[in-house]
């Protein structure tokens, strides 16, 4: 599974962290997190996330 | 400040900070203003508040043009504590439960700045607010420059409440860029330079969506300084050269030194880049503050760092100056290194470790002076400058 980061602020979204403050548990990849999914740093949408390099 | 009616029944009613020096570790030398905009309509609001210290000057100014229980809504178009740290008092006066308008970020934010249950209405890009003949537009402006800003437009006075956007760390009697002229684009840049640089990619497709958005702007308030009345177009422009993070053909050489030998180093590289007729600047870093460091940086093409080593380490004021860079993501740079040491010698390494870390253009791998420069060391240093000034005008070394 592969991490993402968010172009507006650079956080970096983990699914083997998830992202539990929003409801995420660990091992969800970021391609089954829901559509209204947000940065939880900054309020970004999902599409504003790319594919870590 | 007097409450200044800046078009009609809009006021501004921040104020000055006259004798502000450090503003969270960026020098003010010439003081700031907090900035907050009324704006008297059928329904009257209040754009962005002042520093906490300040809420009943704002007060006081808000009283001069109507009695401020008779505000209907707040904007806040940013949480930061210079422009918010007044809600509570102004909140508390107008009462709790008016509407406060802000970004769902900025709610979230505020609240967890002052843990207050106020009547939080979240707004986003595009949303609309009536006041009666006039109607504000918001614009998320997310990470220009923290995860809550946004401005907030209004379109019949064509008038940018741009928030730290185009801001500039300046108190003066001139409320206007006309009342000052060139003086005032100093400031700007070193806002520039201090707060918003590593934000430029973000601020570039900023100054595209205004464009594509079709906004028409006769007047840019900021939350910070002057208002751009007279030629709005000059500070996007400005914005849009440092955003594009383009360079002068000139250096800087900056360093720390104990017994001078560094800075003997330093005088000699500063010839041989002047030699080469690049301008050049060295800065000794125990006598200009960071931030004015910053401001020469912004549109240096070459940035040369000099440091003693102490202890097997840098010199902590050149920590200091590159951790602060190295956050603001300068682009476009030459770097180089150079340094004086006693026995072990690593500064000139650790330099370069860093400027790599910055992906500047690392030209030369640097040099290092054993204890005092002799006359070779100094035509060393002077060679060094040479090779950094040819570099600057793009000749090949």
């Amino acid at each position: 599974m592969e991490k993402y980061v968010c172009t507006i602020c650079g956080y970096v979204y983990d699914p083997k962290q998830g992202d539990p403050d929003s409801g995420i548990d660990p091992g969800t990849a970021f391609e089954d997190l829901p559509d209204d999914y947000e940065c939880p740093v900054c309020g970004a949408s999902k599409e504003e996330f790319e594919k870590e390099e | 400040m007097e409450v200044v009616e800046i078009a009609k029944n809009i006021y501004n009613v921040g104020v000055n900070d006259w004798n502000i020096r450090d503003f969270h570790g960026y020098s003010t030398n010439q003081g700031t203003s907090y900035n907050a905009f009324l704006i008297v309509d059928d329904k009257i609001a209040l754009l962005d508040t002042v520093k906490k210290e300040f809420s009943d000057r704002l007060i006081e100014n808000i009283s001069q043009v109507v009695d401020p229980k008779t505000i209907d809504y707040v904007i806040s178009n940013h949480t930061e504590m210079d422009h918010s740290g007044g809600l509570p008092r102004v909140m508390h006066k107008i009462g709790e439960n008016k509407p406060l308008y802000c970004s769902k970020m900025g709610a979230k934010h505020l609240a967890r700045h002052f843990h207050q249950k106020w009547n939080y209405r979240a707004v986003g890009t595009g949303d609309e607010l009536s006041l009666g003949k006039r109607t504000l537009t918001f614009l998320e402006t997310r990470m220009i420059h923290w995860p809550d800003s946004m401005f907030t437009y209004l379109k019949e006075d064509k008038i940018l409440f741009s928030s730290d956007g185009f801001g500039q760390h300046y108190a003066g009697n001139e409320m206007f860029d006309d009342q000052i002229g060139e003086e005032i684009m100093t400031h700007a840049k070193k806002y520039y330079a201090n707060i918003l640089l590593l934000y430029s990619p973000l601020i570039k497709n900023l100054l595209q969506k205004v464009t594509d958005l079709g906004l028409e702007i006769d007047v840019i308030c900021p939350d910070h300084g002057i208002i751009w009345r007279k030629d709005p177009g000059k500070i996007i422009n400005a914005y849009a050269k440092w955003a594009n993070q383009e360079t002068e053909e000139k250096a800087v050489v900056i360093y720390d030194t104990m017994w001078k030998s560094t800075e003997i180093m330093a005088k000699a590289i500063t010839e041989g880049i002047a030699n080469e007729n690049v301008s050049v600047r060295p800065i000794h870093l125990r006598r200009v503050h960071r931030s004015e460091i910053m401001t020469d940086v912004l549109d240096a093409r070459a940035v040369v760092i000099g440091s003693p080593t102490l202890n097997n380490q840098l010199f902590p004021t050149v920590s200091d100056i590159l951790t602060y860079m190295k956050g603001l993501k300068p682009k476009n740079k030459i770097g180089a290194a150079f340094g004086s040491f006693g026995w072990s010698g690593e500064s000139v390494q650790l330099i370069n470790k860093e400027l790599d870390a910055m992906e500047f253009d690392i030209i030369d791998p640097g040099l290092r002076i054993q204890y005092v420069p002799d006359k070779d060391g100094k035509d060393e240093c002077f060679e060094f400058g040479k090779r950094i000034g040819k570099a600057v005008k793009g000749e090949s070394t």
